[in-house]
């Protein structure tokens, strides 16, 4: 039998292209990195490893009401939009199909299928609106457009999970007389929690990471870490810019990476 | 009468709709809804101030997306000012995607022929970028395309170049920028789909003389079509609806039609005309999803 005497796998300058695309996705963010450590009052040019700008940035009070606004957002909205998938997942799986189930999958994921920068204008005129009627201009506004777009992303996990979930236990439990929030609290919950941890912090870091809709949403002074820096970038920036986002790099690498580390132990 | 279990029935598909209400409701109040008051709002004549007259309607906004008058002798013409930012918005999103693909197919490929073990690894190199922030992502280029920047420091320092090249405010940085960007989003589908391979059908090609080209042509790149496909989808759609990156990058010449809408609802203060805009932006999107619908069921069709 003829074998080949190669690998039938390889293709000539894959391995390079692949590399350069490896190189090419981490240089910028190296980059990045590297001048937030630069001694000189501007990017221009390189003067010496300093820690000064992470100082300045952190005593800066702008960046801070900017840092405890994005956190005081997020938590909200990845704790409302879990709870509202957890509650539409458990609504839309493990059943036959039903009339409305379509348009429920259509609505639920409707927000992921439109470009960020519609809904973002579509808000800016109902709530600008709703300001003026109702006077309130807090941060409900902001925490209600997140936890719409945050929904999706918390649903995709955990409607997953529910998929694959065995029924047999939630039957037993039924068997012994449980009733349906008892098994939902001692059998169905235990269960799904991996996926719910999963689509908390995936609605997190959406939320943190969020800059159109936040941008024409916010009222004045509401301004989130990534709206702050979108509004710095305008003017001349000093290496302060690139401290915030390796700070906020920094956190939202480790939560990927905690992410990466629950998933792999789920899976062992 | 209803029998018991159809009572029981009609009882759960009750309850589900209790269930899933919080989540329907938050997104008609946060996002479906809005968008229909746009489509309302794309019909009725401007403010003066931005917002519009309500009540008094007009097809003035969506005339002006394609056409302008012309101010002095009050002639129709082309609105090629905004013909052109669409075009422009079409062509990176265009050469965007292709630009993925070069790119992206390969490294897929690379990944997919790593040894199981180490697959996960490489896949989670290419997450990381994908869940950074993409502001940040965007500033990260800004620090290797402009004038003093790594590129420029090193073209200067090789000998290629004696003065900076201006790469910042062009369509080139915007290209670059959104094929950056959004580089991860062809990368993962792409090597889902080649992860699936069957590598037996490649030995079958090279049994019957393929060379590696032709393996590649006619064996690798058809099986593998869905995931370039929806690759292709992935990163097309938020090319096209781009806002922050061309205006980091772009600057104000190099316009994307986000920035077009953008405008209409700050300086332009023409919110009927940002808003069938916004419409025509989703039916540009609409178009590429029913192109995407279209090519999957065919390709997907051609091997079973």
């Amino acid at each position: 039998m003829f074998k080949p005497r190669f690998d039938i796998r390889a293709q000539p300058g894959f391995g390079f292209i692949a590399l350069f695309t490896f190189f090419a996705l981490y240089l910028p963010i190296g980059a990045l990195v590297a001048y937030s450590f630069n001694g000189a009052e501007s990017l221009s040019h390189w003067d010496g490893f300093s820690l000064r700008w992470f100082e300045a940035a952190w005593q800066n009070s702008a960046v801070q009401d900017a840092a405890i606004r994005s956190l005081i957002i997020a938590v909200w909205a990845a704790t409302l939009a879990t709870m509202a998938a957890t509650m539409a997942a458990l609504a839309t799986t493990r059943t036959e199909p039903y009339r409305g189930l379509t348009f429920k999958y259509a609505l639920i994921n409707q927000p992921i299928m439109v470009p960020e920068i519609v809904t973002a204008v579509a808000l800016l005129i109902v709530f600008s609106r709703i300001k003026v009627w109702t006077g309130y201009s807090g941060l409900g506004y902001l925490i209600a457009a997140h936890t719409a777009f945050c929904i999706p992303f918390a649903y995709l996990p955990i409607r997953a999970r529910l998929e694959s979930m065995d029924l047999t236990l939630e039957r037993a439990a039924a068997d012994l007389y449980a009733t349906p929030w008892m098994a939902f609290r001692h059998v169905t919950f235990p269960l799904l929690r991996p996926a719910l941890i999963a689509g908390f912090m995936l609605a997190f870091v959406i939320s943190l990471d969020d800059v159109v809709i936040t941008e024409f949403v916010k009222s004045g002074g509401q301004d989130t870490l990534p709206t702050y820096m979108l509004g710095q970038l305008r003017r001349e920036t000093t290496p302060e810019i690139n401290a915030i986002a390796t700070v906020f790099l920094a956190l939202s690498t480790a939560l990927v990476i905690i992410v990466f580390i629950v998933n792999r132990r789920k899976q062992q | 009468m209803k029998t018991a279990p159809e009572n029981a029935r009609s009882r759960d598909i009750k309850n589900r709709w209790l269930l899933s209400l919080p989540a329907l409701l938050i997104i008609f109040i946060a996002a479906a809804g809005p968008l229909l008051v746009m489509l309302l709002y794309s019909f009725m004549a401007k403010g003066d101030y931005g917002d519009v007259k309500f009540g008094e309607f007009s097809s003035e906004g969506w005339f002006s997306v394609f056409f302008q008058r012309d101010m002095f002798d009050d002639t129709f013409g082309l609105a090629t000012a905004h013909l052109s930012i669409i075009w422009r918005s079409i062509q990176l999103s265009f050469f965007t995607t292709l630009l993925t693909v070069i790119l992206g197919f390969p490294t897929a490929y690379f990944i997919a022929t790593r040894p199981p073990s180490s697959r996960e690894i490489w896949v989670f190199l290419v997450t990381i970028p994908f869940w950074t922030n993409l502001l940040i992502r965007t500033f990260a280029m800004q620090q290797v395309i402009r004038n003093e920047g790594l590129l420029n420091n090193a073209l200067i320092w090789l000998g290629v170049i004696s003065s900076p090249l201006q790469i910042m405010y062009t369509d080139t940085a915007n290209l670059l920028g959104m094929t950056y960007v959004y580089l991860p989003l062809m990368v993962l589908p792409l090597y889902a789909s080649i992860e699936k391979l069957d590598f037996r059908l490649v030995e079958a090609g090279y049994d019957l003389y393929a060379n590696r080209f032709q393996v590649l042509r006619r064996i690798v790149i058809p099986l593998v079509m869905p995931g370039i496909i929806a690759g292709s989808i992935l990163v097309f759609i938020p090319s096209l609806g781009a806002y922050v990156i061309p205006r980091v990058l772009g600057g104000g010449k190099n316009m994307m039609l986000g920035n077009l809408i953008e405008m209409q609802f700050g300086s332009g203060r023409n919110w009927p005309l940002g808003a069938a805009m916004s419409i025509t932006l989703m039916a540009l999107v609409m178009i590429a999803l029913i192109f995407y619908v279209r090519n999957a069921s065919r390709s997907g069709a051609g091997h079973v």
